[in-house]
């Protein structure tokens, strides 16, 4: 073989590595994450800090099912006394360890999670400006007979009439007092 | 209302109500004699008298500009003439009804927005609204009142407005003004009484007008104390942190939200400040799901009082370095990467890199717990 022929050999295997190199990510071609997917989504509201597990386990379960993403979402409660895109670091101190908890629970089982935090004068003002801004397929709420722990039947009836997503209300059974709470996150945070 | 000297935008003054009926617009006609006695230029670019005679009598003596039809499915519809008030460009601009929706075929679809406009000329305006108006209270007042408004403004605008005034009656009062005729015309007051203006109506309506006032006024004293200690640290002569100041690193894809609850419970623990960077790789358009992870960042960054940067470069570990070092950030956290494929396995990993162009600031990478292995789950 001639000197000239180890010479093309060796410059289009060169040039062969330069395209793959660029071709993969993070330049050329999109990343596995950004591809589109066709992903339903399953948005899991709470307010307060702890969710009911009969509904969490609703969520893993349909989310396996129809190889969704739980998308667990804290409303938070802007104070009238504040603006409402002020900093809400008190609540957060209990909604992300919630919002952690569930994402460890999820994720151990091995469904995808996408956490989302909403605002507003009430539940129902911080789901809706949620519901306005994205696309869920389902979502999946608790039934709170007191309405501090959660969405109130009145945000319920308004959720079933209102939003144009399939809607599963999970009514606790009286024995089921199961939840999980911020104190359920495994490790340091 | 003083004139905006040292702003070419214009000042916005919004008389809030907790109803129809308290003296919005009169209190608006009223200024606007103080200012044109005063010197100023007023114009009316739209006056909604609603058959008040008081109201009407009132906005005599300052020019009004007429306002124009619009064609729409065959009727003509009066509306606020905008490219007629531009036109004549006066000093300030009286518009009512700040929340009314424009006719088709119009410049905007909100008197809200044709008001913005007018302020981007540097007019200033006095305008007026009902508390029911606003997009945030909508849904709570349809509760108290049973009575959903469909005319709605962002809350934001009221929140940029330069001045709100509350314009206060009691129920009790307005009932009077109400059945005296001086709201409405008489065949329209028994309605009007048996449906929205009753009692508990007008005094859950009136709570909350006092209560949205009094956050403006309160939100207005923040900020002018928040403006107050940026200049102070402005004047400092070098970007080093006084305290700890904690950069997480982020991308706008699922993941990322875990990395920033962690790095806010850290800088909580450390009471430093926190800043969220992204470095967007230049000239690509994002997917619709990183569109949504990217606002749900920047809501979470809000929700957690840190601040979102997003710089765009193709070289991450300079941006970074030169993000922090005028940041003054003590503290970098990353999350776990990928391992790297092709000619990326060439390149220092991304760590090793800020060790180098940051000496002194800190370096953590946050693991994944989904990474984990099994027994270690919660």
């Amino acid at each position: 073989m001639s000197a000239y022929a180890v010479f093309a050999i060796a410059a289009a295997a060169a040039l062969a590595g330069i395209g793959a190199g660029y071709w993969l990510p993070p330049h050329g071609r999109l990343a596995f994450r950004d591809r589109p997917r066709a992903v339903r989504r399953i948005l899991l509201p709470f307010t307060g800090q702890a969710i009911s597990r009969r509904s969490f386990e609703a969520a893993v379960r349909l989310a396996k099912a129809e190889n969704a993403t739980i998308m667990p979402a804290f409303l938070a409660r802007v104070p009238m006394n504040l603006p409402l895109d002020s900093a809400l670091p008190v609540q957060c101190a209990s909604g992300m360890s919630l919002l952690e908890a569930i994402e460890q629970r999820a994720g151990s089982q091995g469904i995808p999670v996408d956490s989302r935090v909403g605002r507003g004068r009430s539940p129902r003002d911080a789901l809706r400006s949620l519901l306005d801004a994205e696309h869920f397929d389902r979502i999946i709420v608790s039934a709170e007979e007191d309405p501090r722990r959660g969405l109130s039947y009145e945000d319920l009836r308004w959720l079933l009439e209102r939003v144009p997503a399939e809607i599963m209300i999970v009514r606790p059974a009286p024995e089921d007092h199961r939840r999980i709470s911020a104190g359920a996150v495994s490790g340091h945070f | 209302m003083s004139t905006s000297e040292t702003t070419d935008r214009g000042r916005l003054k919004v008389f809030l109500g907790m109803a129809a009926g308290v003296g919005k617009t009169y209190r608006m006609l009223l200024e606007g004699h103080a200012e044109a006695q005063a010197g100023r230029d007023v114009v009316i670019g739209l006056l909604e008298t609603h058959g008040r005679a008081e109201t009407a009598q009132l906005g005599r003596g300052l020019e009004a500009l007429p306002r124009r039809y619009v064609r729409y499915r065959g009727a003509a519809l009066e509306e606020m003439d905008l490219p007629a008030i531009l036109a004549r460009s006066p000093q300030l601009c009286l518009i009512d009804e700040l929340a009314h929706s424009n006719a088709p075929g119009t410049e905007h679809a909100k008197r809200w927005e044709d008001v913005e406009e007018v302020l981007e000329r540097g007019i200033d305006v006095l305008s007026t609204l009902n508390v029911q108006h606003l997009e945030s209270l909508n849904d709570h007042i349809t509760e108290l009142s049973g009575i959903r408004v469909r005319e709605t403004i962002p809350d934001a605008i009221l929140g940029r407005a330069d001045e709100v005034v509350l314009i206060d009656l009691t129920p009790e009062a307005l009932l009077d003004r109400l059945r005296a005729g001086k709201v409405y015309p008489a065949e329209r007051i028994d309605a009007a009484l048996n449906n929205f203006f009753r009692i508990e109506n007008l005094s859950a309506l009136r709570e909350v007008a006092l209560r949205q006032v009094a956050e403006e006024v309160g939100a207005k004293r923040l900020t002018t104390e928040l403006l107050g200690s940026r200049e102070e640290s402005l004047a400092a002569d070098a970007p080093q942190a006084v305290g700890e100041r904690l950069l997480a690193l982020v991308e706008p894809y699922p993941g990322a939200q875990r990395l920033v609850r962690r790095a806010w419970r850290s800088a909580q623990r450390l009471g430093a400040d926190l800043d969220l960077l992204w470095v967007r790789p230049p000239g690509r358009t994002l997917s619709e799901d990183r569109e949504n992870s990217l606002a749900a960042l920047g809501q979470l960054a809000s929700v957690l009082g840190a601040r979102l940067l997003v710089e765009e470069s193709d070289d991450v570990a300079a941006t970074i370095a030169e993000t922090a070092a005028r940041r003054g950030t003590t503290y970098i956290l990353i999350g776990g990467s990928r391992a790297p494929r092709g000619l990326a396995r060439l390149r220092r990993p991304l760590p090793q890199r800020l060790m180098e162009l940051l000496p002194g600031v800190d370096v953590r990478i946050v693991a994944e717990r989904s990474r984990r292995p099994d027994g270690e789950e919660p």
